[in-house]
């Protein structure tokens, strides 16, 4: 192939970042061909808590799967194999940061803080999915290809502007994509404006290996992290279903970024375990062995083998994460299943801050139109 | 809510209308927990498992596997409370009994053609996302104050079950409605209009403000053909019970209709060659002592491909479509070599692609490659779509040749038979001698007798000396 990947599932060449392997090793730490070196010091208990974070974004995802899969959701995106690249992310993102999210960043949603229902508004098509980007410092969900990452970089151009950068204490911005996105033009606009004007920003690649149905190879002829090289800023692949080198790359990024020293590119090397959007069918154009050899490098799996060797966490401890991602599921099953249709004329909400007089009208006019039928509301 | 649950067939894949069941995964009186997957389902876009909604006992399956059903009909009906005793006796509300009162249409209700509303031709026209519902629009504007226009619209009919009926032609309503102003109809239907020749203004039209359907122009196309009523068909005094009666669905469908369409547009010439392929198959002997052949499998059919590869180059125009629609014939300069093979599904015919360009032991990869995935009925659509140029090789079955037909957009195509010890006249003596029969079909329009034969002949030619033909013509 092109890019020097040919072994199907194959450790891509080049190599990559990577603090724990799939076997549950731990590496202590690993220096780059630049010089820069990544570790973690975590301790038991936040080991525990990454677990529970991987643990539950699976559980939540399998959740909306089946709903979908039920007529209860109109598609789902799903995250399945992407646990690790979104929770080590979204866990090293630090409050003042802003994160812009594509459709598929439930794991990082989650890390926020967000409560997890917020999407389903959107998949089940009752709502726009909106919540208050602000006050999370989560952006709405972009379902245009790329189009995030221009608003994440005018965004760090702005908070530069502020003032808000320069100091250990600063504010950084995190834009998602996925290795389809790079083909696109926005992606590359973003990473020439970034460049060019140092922006706070680290771009956080989820290399999952297929947009819909095209493989990697047909996205590139290097590989994705080398792209920064061309632009003026570093970067940086990672094992992507490692939680650990995820978070410390990130963080390591993020830092740089509130420092002022410009954007990074992160390629967070992965798979798709399941398929693009609940209206694809993977299995026309993926081969089993593939599929087979990334479960192999399962990024939970591999946390839960380092658990327990380390004697960090025992058998009660994942039997109780598993209940309470259950009871979490089974919750928000009941909660989705009992969201309200929205009103017809709540579509005019929420277009302008403070509202405008031909709106209103517009509204006026479309509620005596439909006071004119008989019955209920809807 | 009632103990028993009816689980409807969603739409699994923005804004399909049907669904085929693969599978049921569990049978009624199964114990079922909540997310159990309990049916494989295939739609346009994917096969997939759907789980149980509830947990429960299965309690009725409405619907067969190997039945495609429309998306909204109920499946699967789920007995949530297994617990609470057994069920009264009596008959259950059918889901279909419950829908049917909640489906008769309200006078006057949503106007055909707007979304939710029926659309010609059966279908219910939605834009993206949840399924088309036929229960629509239970309320009704109040009399006077609906500001919509209220123009005359013929009732549509609303379909609550699978559509069996063609859509009635509609009847147009004495005296005719006189038409004012110019013929409302959208693009699609005035294209068609032009295509069929047809005055869309000698039509009436029973869409949305009097435009013309589809439906309508079909009608009034079809409608000048003189209606033979079917004779009567006498009540069969044989035992019907022993008929099976196979729905036409899936691969037997499409065979169907390429098989129909190309035979009757082609006009088919078949012409027949028996050679003697004793030195092709003492050649495929000696290439199986070779290295670079040690691991592959060997059969005479990779022979034959390459002799067709060869005999193409040397005459271009059997590798062509008859693009009727431009008023060109379309010679390709790349070959995709399609196999057929019969599979469990039935007939497909994958392609190898651009495989004039792979040497031999490159073809003979891609043969096995081909035939395998086909056996393994993972065939992905893309390796069936753009052949050029086909084999069929009848030979495995032990039949001699046929008059294969051609696979629609393809020029020609060959039956290869099964490779006999015949007596043959070699070097003016009887021996006993490995030979075969070549069938070649062709589309006259573009291959005339001279080019067939000559092309046939080749083939011929190169099975009978192959070192001598590639030799002189490579």
């Amino acid at each position: 192939m092109a890019n020097g990947e040919s072994e199907v599932g194959a450790d891509p060449a080049g190599g990559f970042v990577q603090l724990l392997t799939p076997d549950g090793e731990r590496v202590d730490s690993v220096t780059t061909a630049e010089g820069v070196t990544y570790s973690v010091s975590f301790t038991d208990e936040e080991y525990r808590g990454l677990y529970q974070d991987l643990v539950t974004v699976r559980r939540l995802d399998a959740e909306a799967t089946a709903l979908q899969r039920q007529g209860e959701l109109g598609i789902w995106a799903s995250l399945l194999g992407q646990e690790a690249a979104q929770v080590g992310s979204g866990r090293a993102l630090r409050p003042q940061d802003m994160a812009f999210p594509t459709y598929r960043e439930h794991g990082v949603l989650y890390t926020r803080g967000i409560d997890p229902i917020m999407p389903f508004g959107l998949f089940r098509g009752v709502d726009q999915g909106g919540w208050d980007a602000n006050e999370f410092k989560f952006n709405p969900y972009t379902i245009v290809i790329g189009a995030q990452t221009l608003h994440a970089t005018g965004y760090a151009m702005g908070i530069t502007m502020d003032g808000k950068t320069g100091a250990g204490d600063g504010e950084a911005v995190i834009a998602y994509f996925g290795d389809g996105a790079t083909s696109q033009g926005e992606v590359n606009e973003a990473f020439v404006w970034s460049g060019v004007f140092h922006a706070p920003i680290v771009f956080f690649c989820q290399n999952n290996q297929y947009a819909i149905s095209e493989p990697l190879e047909r996205q590139t002829r290097i590989p994705l992290y080398r792209r920064a090289n061309g632009f003026g800023f570093p970067g940086v692949r990672i094992d992507g279903n490692d939680v650990l080198a995820t978070y410390a790359v990130t963080r390591t990024a993020l830092d740089n970024a509130r420092q002022g020293q410009g954007p990074t590119l992160i390629e967070a090397y992965t798979y798709r375990m399941g398929a693009h959007t609940s209206s694809d069918d993977p299995t026309r154009y993926r081969i089993a062995s593939e599929v087979e050899s990334w479960k192999a490098k399962d990024p939970i799996s591999r946390l839960k083998t380092f658990l327990v060797k380390q004697e960090i966490a025992g058998e009660e401890f994942f039997g109780q994460v598993d209940e309470d991602a259950r009871t979490l599921a089974l919750s928000l099953r009941e909660r989705v299943l009992a969201m309200p249709d929205p009103q017809p004329v709540t579509m005019f909400d929420n277009v302008y801050p403070h509202g405008s007089p031909l709106l209103d009208a517009q509204r006026a006019e479309f509620s005596r139109y439909h006071a004119s039928f008989e019955g209920s509301a809807h | 809510m009632s103990r028993i649950k009816d689980f409807t067939l969603p739409d699994l894949g923005e804004g399909l209308t049907e669904g085929e069941i693969l599978t049921w995964l569990v049978e009624v009186g199964d114990t079922i927990e909540l997310n159990q997957p309990i049916v494989e389902v295939e739609t346009a876009k994917a096969a997939v498992e759907i789980p149980a909604k509830w947990g429960g006992v299965i309690a009725r399956i409405h619907v067969e596997a190997g039945t495609t059903v429309e998306v909204g009909a109920t499946i699967v009906s789920i007995d949530t409370d297994p617990s609470a005793g057994p069920l009264p006796s009596g008959p259950v509300p059918s889901a279909e009994s419950l829908a049917a009162v909640e489906v008769a249409p309200a006078e006057g209700a949503v106007e055909p053609g707007l979304i939710g509303g029926p659309a010609p031709g059966g279908r219910t026209a939605v834009l993206v996302g949840y399924g088309p519902r036929t229960v629509t629009a239970k309320r009704r504007p109040r009399a006077g104050s609906a500001p919509v226009a209220s123009a005359p619209v013929a009732a549509a009919p609303v379909a609550s079950a699978p559509v069996t009926q063609p859509p009635v032609a509609p009847v147009p309503a004495a005296p005719e409605p006189v038409r004012s102003g110019p013929v409302l109809a959208k693009p699609p239907v005035r294209k068609l209009a032009k295509d069929l020749g047809v005055d869309l203004a000698t039509i009436v039209g029973t869409g949305p403000l009097g435009s013309i359907t589809r439906d309508d122009l079909q009608a009034a196309v079809a409608a000048p053909a003189p209606v033979v009523a079917p004779a009567p068909v006498a009540a069969p005094s044989f035992d019907t019970s022993r008929e099976q009666r196979l729905p036409i669905k899936g691969v037997r469908k499409l065979t169907a209709e390429n098989m129909v369409a190309s035979a009757f547009t082609a006009p088919h010439v078949t012409e027949f060659l028996t050679v003697d392929m004793t030195r092709s198959m003492k050649v495929l002997e000696r290439l199986k002592g070779r290295p670079e052949f040690r691991d592959v499998r060997l059969s005479p059919l990779l022979l034959v491909a390459k002799a067709v590869l060869l005999a193409i180059k040397r005459h271009p125009m059997v590798n062509s479509t008859w693009s009727a629609a431009t008023n060109e014939i379309v010679v390709k300069e790349y070959v995709n070599l399609g196999i057929a093979a019969a599979t469990e599904r039935g007939l497909i015919v994958p392609n190898i692609k651009d495989a004039g360009r792979l040497t031999l032991r490159e073809l003979a990869d891609a043969l096995n490659a081909l035939v395998q995935v086909a056996k393994s009925g993972k065939t992905p659509p893309s390796d069936m779509a753009g052949g050029t140029f086909s084999i069929t090789n009848v030979g495995v079955f032990g039949v001699d040749t046929g008059t294969p037909i051609l696979p629609p957009g393809e020029a020609a195509i060959l039956a290869f038979g099964a490779v006999r010890p015949m007596p043959w006249v070699h070097k003016d003596k009887i021996k006993v001698r490995q030979v075969t029969t070549l069938g070649l079909s062709f589309d006259h329009r573009i291959v005339d007798g001279e080019l067939g034969s000559k092309f046939l002949r080749d083939i011929g030619a190169f099975l009978t000396d192959p070192e001598g033909a590639l030799l002189a013509w490579t």
